[in-house]
């Protein structure tokens, strides 16, 4: 009996701990490996810390990480700015047929591949797309407008990349709320404004906390969404790890790169669940 | 004639085609205790919404102390709600619950703490304060629910079945904490339920909700012993049942011939019933005198004598069943705690008797 039982939880543990072992952690080990070695001569490799370095005193590095950082916490700011009154409107007030239409909805988008729908965004901001004419047949523009290829093509589409991940957690959380709790709250005199920030906002909160460190994740090693709406020079810190690998050759410090990526997202999400006084088992429990 | 604290005129309240509040008018003196009692979806909880400020009235007005509140919205209206669960904030402490409605005033910080700490007082849980909703009992949270809303000092507190939750213990108990803390704080309660103990138990008047329509409003005792509907009295207690025809009418006095064949009388208490309608009889069971021998209810002018079929033995509610020799259907009646009917079982012979003025007669609904 508590043999077959250790079999069966075996059973269960196996594929999780090959999925974790084979595809991250001995990747990783191997990329941390890497990004120590530095070339000294042809298949000639010396143990240091020349790539970590090199990332710390190359300005244009150094800038793509932090500008990388900073547009994607705007990009979860935004997310969670729009996704919260939809994910409200869903979970608090639309009732039956009218939520299930709602929630679907969000999700449509995500039944084509993350290519088509960036494409699409393409089609509506190219020179020669629709924004364009129709501002070109309005009489508000006199010339082609460009606005692919600058920061906020690229904002939109990682807001619009992400918003279904957001939304979700969100509506999960804003469901568990008792409308009566919302209730007692004008009941007792509080206004709208009032209610949503001390009794809303505070019950949503392990939501809108596990929402935001998705989408930032999705944002942050998001490589398409920045390269094909920002163009080429978009300065997207995936795209610089993308090309120390595929177009330079430089394993060593495209490895070194992608550590840097991999504490930068961990410390800014320690940070925030830091700061908002939540735990990752309550956000993801 | 002081000014009653709530009264809600001609309040009527139509969703789509149906009528959930169908032209109801009272008032509610101050300071008294007012339930409405009815069984689930009879409109009560609509009533309680319209007067919280939650749903407008098709129809009617609300007035609380003189005063029409139908343009004033729920957080600015002078009655508060205790939610059938209660509804505290989880994510505030107690003290910041009692407190919300306070700060929400703008009152100065100093006051809100005295002010907590006294209500905290008043409810006997002074030191409670910082813990969080759920570390707190059944009805704790109860009395806190209570204190959150009268620490605003309404006109008038809402009540929504706010014991449904606990446990029969504690539900009893609280009934008289309830009344208890009513008397302390001398506040109007508006208490909808459908249980009728609570209902009868706590209230100075009680009004009977069915199908969108007051049944009959007014002491409990009334209630009970007079109804005046046929609803009433099955709604209200329990009653043994018979429909059958009334074969004579003599002032209140009638005689009805069952369905089953037994004569029996009862009174109409001022109803219009005249020879031949059909109408049923409601006899409580705790007005039947069970006696060993047909001496013992020779006085009675409705007798019937019979065997015990069950013992429904349930503390001092203990009541037996017993069919007559002449009819088919059981009869309820209420075993006295006495002792002489300690060794009564099944198949005894048994004899019963009650008055005709007990026999409470309504004309027969249709169906």
């Amino acid at each position: 009996m508590q043999a077959a039982h250790r079999l069966g939880f075996l059973l269960l543990v196996t594929p999780l701990l090959l999925w974790l072992g084979l595809l991250i952690i001995i990747p990783h080990i191997d990329m941390f490996l890497v990004s120590l070695r530095e070339r000294v001569g042809v298949g000639e490799y010396a143990t240091s810390l020349a790539n970590y370095r090199s990332f710390i005193e190359e300005p244009l590095y150094l800038m793509t990480f932090a500008r990388t950082a900073v547009m994607s916490v705007m990009a979860t700011a935004l997310t969670l700015l729009i996704g919260f009154p939809v994910a409200y409107y869903i979970a608090k007030m639309a009732r039956g047929r009218v939520r299930s239409a709602l929630f679907l909805l969000c999700l449509v988008p995500f039944w084509v591949s993350e290519l088509v729908r960036t494409f699409g965004w393409m089609i509506l901001l190219r020179e020669t797309g629709l924004f364009s004419s129709v501002l070109q047949w309005a009489g508000l523009a006199d010339a082609p407008v460009e606005m692919l290829y600058n920061d906020a093509a690229i904002m939109v589409g990682l807001v619009y990349t992400s918003m279904l991940f957001m939304v979700v957690p969100l509506i999960t959380t804003l469901d568990s709320l008792d409308d009566a709790v919302i209730e007692a709250g004008y009941d007792l005199g509080g206004s709208g404004p009032s209610i949503l920030r001390e009794i809303v906002i505070p019950h949503a909160m392990p939501g809108i906390v596990s929402g935001s460190i998705v989408v930032f994740m999705l944002s942050l090693g998001n490589y398409l969404t920045p390269i094909m709406l920002g163009g080429k020079d978009s300065l997207w810190f995936t795209e610089l790890i993308y090309s120390q690998f595929i177009v330079r050759f430089n394993w060593e410090l495209g490895a070194a790169f992608g550590f840097m990526l991999l504490i930068l997202s961990s410390v800014i999400v320690w940070g925030t669940l830091r700061v908002t006084g939540q735990t990752l088992e309550k956000t993801m429990g | 004639m002081t000014q009653p604290d709530l009264a809600c005129t001609h309040l009527t309240k139509r969703f789509g085609d149906t009528t959930a509040v169908d032209d109801v008018s009272f008032e509610v003196p101050p300071g008294s205790f007012f339930s409405i009692l009815g069984p689930s979806g009879c409109g009560k909880t609509t009533i309680m919404r319209m007067i919280a400020g939650f749903l407008a009235p098709s129809d009617g007005d609300i007035r609380i102390k003189g005063r029409s509140v139908l343009d004033v919205a729920p957080n600015k209206r002078p009655v508060n709600m205790v939610f059938q669960h209660l509804a505290l904030f989880p994510m505030m402490n107690i003290a910041d619950n009692i407190g919300y409605g306070l700060r929400r005033k703008g009152l100065p910080k100093p006051e809100i703490t005295h002010k907590v700490g006294e209500v905290l007082e008043r409810i006997g849980l002074p030191d409670i304060g910082t813990r969080r909703v759920e570390e707190l009992s059944g009805g704790q949270k109860q009395r806190v629910a209570i204190a959150r809303c009268m620490v605003l000092e309404p006109d008038v507190l809402l009540l929504d079945e706010p014991l449904g939750a606990l446990d029969l213990k504690l539900r009893e108990h609280m009934k008289i904490e309830l009344k208890a803390l009513q008397a302390a704080f001398d506040t109007t309660f508006v208490y909808i339920t459908h249980d009728q103990s609570e209902a009868l138990v706590m209230s100075d008047t009680v009004a009977v909700m069915n199908a969108g329509r007051f049944e009959q409003m007014g002491a409990a005792r009334d209630l009970y012993y007079r109804p005046e509907t046929a609803f009433v009295a099955g709604f209200v207690g329990d009653s043994n049942r018979w429909r059958g025809r009334v074969e004579s009418v003599d002032g209140d006095a009638l005689r009805l011939r069952s369905d089953s064949g037994l004569a029996l009388l009862g009174s109409r208490h001022g109803r219009a019933l005249s020879d031949g309608t059909t109408a049923d009889i409601y006899v409580r069971p705790e007005a039947i005198r069970l006696g060993h021998s047909p001496e013992e209810v020779a006085h009675f002018d409705n007798r019937l004598s019979g065997t015990v079929t069950s013992l429904l033995f349930n503390g001092a509610a203990s009541r037996i069943l017993m069919r007559p020799i002449e009819g088919s259907e059981e009869i309820e009646v209420a075993l006295p705690q006495s002792g002489e009917f300690a060794h009564l079982e099944r198949g005894s012979d048994v004899h019963v008797g009650w008055s005709s003025d007990q026999g409470n007669c309504f004309a027969a609904e249709a169906g």
